[in-house]
């Protein structure tokens, strides 16, 4: 299949980018980013460069895949990366517009590719159980319920792509900071510091210049790995009854 | 040289306890004074640079990635081994170190290995305490599942996420470090080499790779912690990401690099299906718990199978052949990993291959899927449930068990796995092979130390399931705060180690002008089409087969194409910016000089053990015949220069504690 491809293209953060159109041909069994290093392999082959966008693992799991595809982060499919969206969901003669994410908090370095620090540091503000090496008690010591053990992972299998802030018109992180948060506040580990951690996680967010929660939930429906906004609904509670209930302030 | 494990005196079971209760410590005045290089943020990493800050060392961590959680250890399925003996199967330490040798092929070292078996109880505990959300039983407490190679079930899994999970947990452990400003994160910085000085290693070369910036950093000690060097075969498992330059300039400085022909093919694969493919998806091995492996008996049915005119499905019970379950009843689906793929390339070769190019076996759940659904069946007092309910009631269960990558394959193949077997062929997944290193997982330089999957310490010749990440935490957050406090208290008068020091600048200069050459060949070849032709090369001649003529002219392709690589490789943009083409040209001229070691390394090993097979070597039912009398020994190579033969040194590999015998699974 023949291809019409729209890409954003910026040297650096500094640069003022646009679009280029190019023209690949393809077939349905390639995955999106084997399209595009067929892509890249013609452009150094011209001696041009290539674009330059963000990936590693492959199989939706690392999170360093982004891109926002005609309008939506990771593409057209619900549940799915962009490194895991195959060609076969487009046909011949398709054009496809391409752009890195957009959002304040997310600045664009080159090309595809954006600078999603500011989660790491939201991670750093109390995304974590204070233990150090060496200090843990016995695995089984502390039993946990089964279907808390298993709500507990299903929000751990966030994997930080920060589609859920390109998602949102707002450009608000709650859906990735609420996951983290109930997380590890449900846990019987995690309770002792979970007062702190939603305040001190929050304020983060906030420094790092993420918008507010409308109640919109495009972070939900574009989320590759499903996480709810429930636990959005989860941390408001929590963060009220932190900031109401105790002493401690972030 | 003479090679020196440095393995503590005294009974097996009691060398680390008394190697801990003994080592000299250096005081926390003294800690915060220190410096430490860690280089990689996956498990290894990660763990080591959380632990050593909470001790209260000045770290810095590296990595390339644009945050440490991005690790190729995010993307390990199926689960990571301990000897808790919690389904009180008669698991024990002792059984674990045992299950570790034996799988290895008795290429490894005995007390590594029994360390490892020690520590891995206390990861368990330490993940658990972190909030790693394991798989739970509901009575509320941890379960396990089995891998291959063993008989007892003592791998922990959070479903098919057990790395992400175990790595968000070291993630965050370290995270905390950063906050507090134990460890300074240095994201987007690849090291470029190492930095010796008295032949001490004093620190590392990095590029700053959003600026192109070469940085100098100074430490008393630098810990590696990069990962496996499987992308040198170009198709892997591995991340696209993955390379082997950090050990590979190490070697370069004089570090020794051991058994580099120990690479693991998994047997469970999606398989290629195109030459635009850049990387191969992995099956969980964990599949092997439920799925039954097999093909048709007949070639005709083959036949038709590779041309679409039938399905797995329509082949009768009695023209199917489980070749793992008829050829190994003891572990029938479950032997290892080497056993199976090699059984695999057997029947395919035979012309019994399951897809269009021949090259797949069927993995195959409907046997579990019935299994199961009669027992919920039963569970819910169903006594005459159909057949159609049963089949969804069993799926209900395989869902839970292995719903993400069930997933997954249908997102690549577009079929459905839960009504078509799964289609599964072997390729590279992991390096045993790797920096030589002691006991104290220091390499033969002072100062240097080798963590994880970079190093070659506890797998021999084969690697069991679920041992990897196991290896990896036991590395980090285990044995490295011991063994690197060892080396320290011996440097607690070194001053601050200055980065203007002439070593270091010389060392600068070298990586400069390395890159500048890369950028200033200017011809016509993209590096990823000279990695291609590599991983090829590699596949072709020191693959799942190995024989000497195959390995000799292996090595002499590998020359020409590195001849080829200066004289015609074409590198767009420029040296001071982010440029993702001159990252993957400077790794790829290492994968370069390191796939023609490998070849060597497999020439020079007249044997077949583990993952190393050699035709020469077999008996008569095509089984590995291992060589204990010359061959138990670690190949440690060292280096000279590109145009010499590299230098063996042998550490005889002395086993007082297991007796050698032929690895059997029937
Ligand atoms: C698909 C897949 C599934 C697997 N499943 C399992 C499993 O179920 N159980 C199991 O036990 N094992 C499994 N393994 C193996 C296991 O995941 C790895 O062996 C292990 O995670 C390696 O951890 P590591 O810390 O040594 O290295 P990695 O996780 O590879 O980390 C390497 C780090 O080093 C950094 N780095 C490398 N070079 C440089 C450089 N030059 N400069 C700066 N930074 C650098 C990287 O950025 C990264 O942070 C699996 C492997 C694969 C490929
Ligand atoms: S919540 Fe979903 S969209 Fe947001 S970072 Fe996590 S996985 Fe990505
Ligand atoms: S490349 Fe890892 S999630 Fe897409």
């Amino acid at each position: 299949m023949k291809l019409t491809l729209k890409i954003w293209r910026q040297k650096n953060a500094q640069a003022k980018g646009k679009f280029e159109t190019y023209t690949v041909e393809a077939n349905e069994h390639m995955s999106f980013l084997e399209m595009l290093d067929v892509l890249n392999e013609e452009l150094v082959n011209q001696k041009k460069e290539p674009v330059a966008f963000e990936h590693d693992c492959r199989e939706g799991i690392c999170g360093a895949c982004s891109l926002v595809i005609n309008g939506q982060p990771h593409g057209p499919m619900n549940g799915t990366t962009t490194c895991q969206v195959h060609m076969r969901h487009y046909k011949d003669g398709d054009t496809i517009v391409i752009e890195p994410y957009r959002a304040k908090a997310f600045p664009v370095m080159k090309d595809l590719v954006v600078d999603r620090s500011a989660f790491d540091r939201i991670i750093q503000a109390g995304g974590f159980i204070s233990v150090n090496t060496g200090q843990a008690q016995d695995a089984n010591a502390i039993p946990v319920d089964h279907d808390v053990a298993s709500s507990a992972f299903d929000a751990a299998t966030c994997i930080g792509c920060g589609a859920c802030v390109a998602a949102c018109p707002n450009a608000s992180a709650m859906l990735f900071t609420s996951a983290k948060v109930a997380h590890l506040n449900m846990l019987p580990q995690g309770k002792v510091e979970a007062q702190q951690r939603v305040l001190n996680m929050v304020k983060q967010m906030d420094i790092e210049g993420f918008g507010r929660c409308s109640n919109i939930t495009a972070c939900e429906a574009e989320c590759p790995k499903g996480i709810s906004v429930t636990n959005i609904a989860r941390m408001n509670r929590e963060y009220l009854g932190a900031s109401l209930g105790s002493e401690k302030t972030a | 040289m003479k090679l020196d494990g440095k393995v503590p005196p005294g009974p097996l079971a009691e060398k680390w306890t008394t190697y801990q209760s003994t080592v000299p410590l250096v005081a926390p005045n003294n800690k915060r004074r220190l410096e430490i290089i860690v280089v990689g943020s996956g498990l290894a990493g990660a763990a080591a640079a959380a632990s050593l800050g909470e001790l209260g060392y000045n770290v810095k961590c590296f990595t390339y990635h644009d945050s440490p959680r991005r690790a190729h250890s995010i993307a390990a399925q199926g689960g990571i081994n301990a000897a808790k003996n919690y389904s009180n199967d008669g698991d024990s330490v002792y059984r674990l170190f045992y299950d570790t040798i034996k799988g290895g092929d008795y290429r490894s070292r005995e007390a590594n290995v029994h360390r490892l078996a020690e520590v891995s109880t206390n990861i368990i505990d330490q993940a658990v305490a972190q909030g790693v959300p394991f798989a739970r039983e509901y009575g509320g407490l941890l379960e396990n599942r089995s891998f291959g190679g063993v008989q007892v079930s003592r791998t922990f899994y959070a479903k098919g996420q057990t790395g992400q999970q175990l790595l968000i947990g070291a993630y965050q452990a370290l995270s905390r470090q950063i906050a507090r400003g134990s460890v300074e994160m240095y994201n987007r910085h690849e090291m470029m080499d190492i930095v010796t000085i008295d032949g001490k290693a004093r620190g590392i070369i990095a590029r700053n790779l959003v600026t192109g910036e070469i940085e100098r950093h100074g430490a008393h000690a630098v810990l590696l912690c990069t990962g496996g060097y499987g992308n040198v075969f170009y198709l892997s498992t591995n991340a696209m990401n993955c390379n082997a330059t950090a050990a590979w300039r190490a070697v370069r400085r004089g570090a020794l690099m051991a058994n580099p022909c120990f690479t693991q093919i998994h047997p469970t694969c999606i398989p290629q299906s195109g030459d635009y493919q850049s990387k191969l998806t992995l099956m969980s091995e964990s599949l092997r718990n439920d799925g039954r492996v097999w093909v048709p008996k007949k070639k005709e049915d083959a036949k038709a199978i590779q041309e679409g005119r039938k399905k797995g499905t329509d082949i009768p019970e009695e023209d199917r052949d489980y070749f793992l379950e008829r050829r190994y009843p003891a572990f029938g689906n479950l032997v290892p990993r080497d056993v199976a793929s090699r059984a695999a390339k057997v029947a395919c070769d035979e012309g019994l291959g399951v897809a269009p190019t021949g090259l797949a076996v069927f993995l195959d759940f409907s046997a579990a899927i019935e299994r199961y659904g009669r027992s919920e069946a039963h569970l819910k007092g169903m006594h005459n449930a159909d057949a159609a309910t049963i089949r969804q009631l069993g799926e209900k269960v395989i869902e839970d068990k292995y719903g993400n990558l069930f997933e997954m394959y249908e997102k690549i193949t577009g079929e459905n796995p839960y009504k078509l077997p799964m289609k599964i062929y072997p390729a590279v997944h992991y390096t045993m092979g790797g920096v030589w290193v002691d006991y104290n997982l220091e390499t033969n330089i002072p100062g240097l130390f080798v963590l994880g999957e970079a190093n070659f310490s506890d797998h021999g010749a084969n690697r069991l399931g679920a041992s990897a990440l196991m290896q990896g935490l036991a590395d980090g957050y285990f044995v490295a705060p011991y063994t690197v406090g060892n080396f320290l208290s011996g440097e607690i008068r070194t001053p601050k180690i200055d980065p203007n020091a002439p070593e270091f600048m010389k060392t600068a200069e070298e990586v400069q002008e390395r890159l500048s050459k890369l950028m200033n060949i200017k011809g016509n070849q993209s590096v990823e089409s000279f990695h291609r032709r590599l991983g090829k090369i590699m596949w072709d001649h020191c693959g799942m087969a190995r024989n000497a003529e195959d390995l000799q002219k292996g090595r002499q392709l590998i020359r020409e194409l590195r001849e080829e690589y200066y004289k015609d490789l074409f590198v767009p943009g420029d040296l001071n910016e982010f440029n993702p083409e001159l990252e993957k040209a400077h790794r790829v001229a290492d994968f370069l000089e390191l796939g023609e070691l490998m070849m060597l390394d497999a020439f020079n090993r007249n044997e077949s053990c583990g993952g190393h097979f050699r035709e020469e070597y077999q008996d008569e039912k095509g089984e590995a015949k291992r060589n204990d009398k010359d061959y138990a020994y670690v190949a440690a190579w060292e280096w000279t220069d590109t145009s010499k033969d590299p230098i063996l040194h042998k550490e005889e590999l002395v086993f007082e504690n297991v007796e050698l015998k032929t690895r059997s699974y029937e």
